[in-house]
């Protein structure tokens, strides 16, 4: 079926620059071309339809009618060789483990600015600098529990990382259910083929949650605060409690007396302990940050301070999503751990540093630009690929306000072999693996692998029509 | 359990329940008419309103229809969105709050009742009750028995499982009241029936079937169908699954394990209105209720079963709800970043 395949000029995960299959497809390629085309297709038929019966599904917001739809899902799987992935480990425990030593110092005592590293202004000026938590001790010290850092790989097949997602990443579900239609629709190549497991990650992420309650509670009660059925992650949600068997709750489940939060129950009022939050700080406790909240819990930030609750991931992780910040890592890591980078940054360019301001202004239409603090695809300049209105825009904006954005090369994303409308074609993907920081660091050794299903696109978000695949990670190198 | 999660399985049960039991009164009023010949307009109305009435929901029906004619009567008990109560609305409500509480029901209860729900939204739905009612009904019936089933065989039976049985035994002792009531235009206020002649007998009979009660019927008393027998096997025969006596002592049985009170006491007022009932049921006879009259008696049973619901809600559920108003809250929860995949 893959004859007619070919990588048109991009890095391709697949074949080499000859049109040679890499080692550690050779298998996966061999096994496949045994299956007919139309079984193909027929299995790929019943992968979308049991998803749908399943409600593996998003929410579209706007949308009245139906409000749900599947993540397109891509049946030719993402393979990643061991050394690689040994690599790729490597480097998200080095910057997970930076990371948390930054966030520790900056809300303590703050060497990191006082040492010249980063200029104070920029973490200062943070939209998500909890100033209310400067000199406050989180459990274990630990800020990010639960990182879906973004990788790329470049025009040679260079990993880099795009973002870091300290916050509340997501996804992690597809990663878990796409293995499982997988296993369905290949049964036999799994273990042929010697694909490492990922069934474990809500028993680590289970494990992460209890090592980090309050001292002295010996079996806690955990729970996942979730906003509730309207978001786009609530069968996220509902999947993760049902797997690690906690409860799931919302914020009008909770109420705080004494500082300690406790759960309403058909038997009155449970204490919680740990609290999986998926909800953003801003809407935590309407007594603390934004008071029209109608998700948090009032005094859920009185009761963590007491130490009588923790949460994952703490308040304030969200300035390492800066994507300022971003810029810093290569330097934070140099800094607190004394080691190089072990994944590369992409080349970024500062919008309130002079030189760099200059270079953005007149490059606009070959660079990628961010705003700080937006995700998902939002808030973005694509300058090859847009128009003069839109890049004037930006223009403006960068100059009014250039703390707020940043600008990248357009990075030409590795592509995949993907079956669109009866055929393989080559799309391009990145990758978000989960990295767990509990009393140990976990990387469950695979990743959601999101595919950009339109032709040519190089966003691969599921808001502007993203896919995802399934990603094996191998017990050897082919 | 958490209050608001045992007040999302009381109300899947409830909505997956009358959705069956308004699927068996829709296909036994078609069924019905079958057997009739040559009805003009007043008596085919004469034969429709009362179904809406079982449901409760005349009022509602006429802001949307003029007159009770069979497709008005249809359309608004299967399809109309309007209609808070339409066998399609029953299985989307059910399936919103199963979706609530996913991770506390199993996979293959949850998996059903996707299934139906994909069903009853897609357009195969319409073609089906165009072509075949009775097929769109089976469908309907079958999935609920099939979720009952499922639930009975795959669920933990801890608490949230009593609040699944509190739910479907107070909205089926509710429907079947209401169903049976449906001819008591027929019978005198008060005081014994007397037999009825053979269109009164398909009347009586079509009841039956609408709460499948032909066969056990059949088995106790005989083909001969007579409105005070159908009466005692509805409400007061001790065995059948679908009547009111039965659907009380079930009910009862869940509420007491739900607290841990013993029978003969009560802690809260959905006990208290519950064991009074099922007291009330188990001591009456059948010419009781004809004494005091057919309607009468089952409005009552109604009124009561109502307030077992309320008392419920309060005991149980009160806790957990908000003053804020929904809008406010899908908006917020629309708003939480989850950083994008």
């Amino acid at each position: 079926m893959l004859e007619n395949y070919r990588p048109f000029g991009y890095y391709d995960e697949m074949l080499d620059e000859k049109g040679g299959t890499r080692p550690h497809y050779q298998k996966f390629r061999e096994l496949l071309e045994q299956i007919p085309a139309e079984e193909f297709g027929h299995r790929r038929q019943s992968v979308d339809l049991a998803f749908l019966r399943q409600g593996i599904t998003f929410n579209v917001y706007g949308d009245e009618q139906g409000a749900e739809k599947i993540f397109p899902f891509d049946l030719i799987p993402r393979i990643i060789p061991a050394s690689e992935w040994d690599y790729l480990e490597r480097g998200l425990a080095q910057r997970i483990t930076a990371l948390n030593l930054f966030l520790h110092d900056i809300y303590h005592e703050q060497k990191i600015l006082k040492d010249g590293v980063i200029p104070p202004f920029y973490v200062l000026s943070a939209k998500h600098f909890r100033r209310e938590f400067v000199n406050f001790k989180v459990p274990k010290d630990i800020y990010i529990h639960i990182c879906g850092t973004d990788l790329i790989r470049g025009a040679k097949g260079e990993w880099m990382v795009l973002e870091d997602n300290a916050r509340c990443p997501s996804g992690v579900s597809y990663l878990l259910e796409n293995r499982r239609a997988m296993k369905r629709s290949f049964s036999g190549m799994f273990e042929s083929i010697g694909v490492r497991p990922v069934e474990h990650y809500p028993q680590e992420l289970l494990k992460m949650l209890r090592y980090i309650a309050p001292a002295g509670v010996a079996d806690p009660t955990v729970v996942l605060l979730t906003p509730g059925a309207c978001n786009s992650a609530y069968f996220e949600h509902t999947y993760l409690a049902r797997q690690m068997g906690i409860e799931i709750v919302e914020g009008r489940d909770l109420m705080v007396r004494e500082e300690c939060v406790f759960m309403r129950t058909t038997k009155g009022l449970q204490q919680v302990h740990v609290i999986y939050r998926r909800i953003d700080d801003d809407f935590l406790d309407p007594t603390v940050f934004r008071k029209d909240s109608a998700l948090g819990v009032p005094g859920i930030i009185r009761a963590f301070r007491k130490g009588n609750v923790s949460l994952a991931n703490s308040v304030g992780t969200g300035i390492a999503d800066d994507k300022v910040m971003y810029y810093f890592v290569p330097r934070i890591i140099q800094y607190y751990l004394k080691q190089e980078p072990i994944i590369p940054n992409v080349p970024t360019y500062l919008a309130s540093e002079e030189s760099d301001r200059k270079y953005i202004l007149e490059n606009l239409e070959n660079l990628v630009v961010k705003a700080a603090n937006e995700s998902g695809g939002y808030g973005m300049l694509m300058g090859p690929k847009s128009t003069r209105e839109e890049i004037a825009q930006f223009r403006e904006r960068i100059t009014a306000d250039p703390r707020n954005y940043i600008a990248q090369p357009m990075i030409m994303l590795s592509q995949h072999p993907t079956y669109v409308d009866g055929q393989f074609e080559g799309r391009h993907i990145d990758l978000r693996p989960y990295i767990i920081y509990g009393e140990k660091i976990t990387i469950v050794p695979s990743g959601m692998t999101r595919v950009a299903l339109r032709k040519g696109s190089l966003v691969v978000n599921s808001s502007q029509g993203g896919g995802s695949k399934d990603t094996w990670v191998l017990y050897g190198d082919q | 359990m958490l209050s608001r999660v045992a007040n999302s399985l009381y109300w899947m049960s409830r909505y997956i329940e009358r959705a069956e039991n308004t699927a068996r009164l829709v296909e036994t009023s078609l069924q019905l008419l079958l057997d009739y010949r040559n009805l003009d307009e007043q008596h085919i109305a004469e034969q429709w309103l009362p179904i809406v009435q079982a449901t409760g929901e005349e009022e509602a029906f006429f802001k949307l229809h003029p007159k009770a004619t069979g497709a008005a009567v249809t359309e608004f008990l299967v399809f109309q969105a309007e209609n808070p109560n339409s066998i399609v609305q029953c299985i989307c409500q059910a399936r919103e709050n199963a979706r609530m509480v996913r991770d506390q029901i199993t996979v293959e209860l949850w998996e059903e009742l996707n299934r139906v729900y994909l069903f009853v939204r897609s357009r195969q739905a319409r073609l089906v009750w165009k072509q075949s009612p009775s097929e769109f009904f089976s469908e309907i019936k079958a999935s609920s028995l099939q979720l009952t089933g499922i639930a009975y065989a795959t669920l933990i039976h801890n608490e949230g499982w009593l609040f699944l049985q509190a739910g479907r035994f107070l909205e089926r002792a509710d429907k079947t009241s209401r169903i049976l009531d449906v001819r008591h235009q027929s019978l005198p206020e008060t005081g014994p029936p007397g037999p009825v002649g053979p269109t009164g007998a398909l009347e009586w009979a079509a009841i039956l079937r609408s709460c499948s009660a032909w066969d056990g019927y059949k088995s106790l008393f005989g083909a001969e169908v007579h409105p005070k027998w159908v009466t005692e096997f509805l409400v007061l025969c001790e065995d059948f699954p679908r009547s009111i006596l039965f659907c009380a002592n079930q009910l009862n049985i869940s509420l007491r394990k739900i607290s841990g009170v013993p029978e003969g006491r009560f802690v809260n007022d959905a006990e208290r209105h519950a064991g009074r009932l099922l007291a009330e049921l188990q001591f009456s006879t059948v010419d009781d209720i004809f004494k005091r009259g057919l309607h009468r008696y089952l409005d009552d049973v109604q009124v009561k079963l109502n307030s077992i619901g309320d008392a419920l809600f309060e005991a149980y559920f009160f806790l957990s709800l908000a003053s804020l108003g929904e809008s406010d809250f899908v908006q917020q929860e629309e708003q939480q970043q989850q950083t994008g995949v």
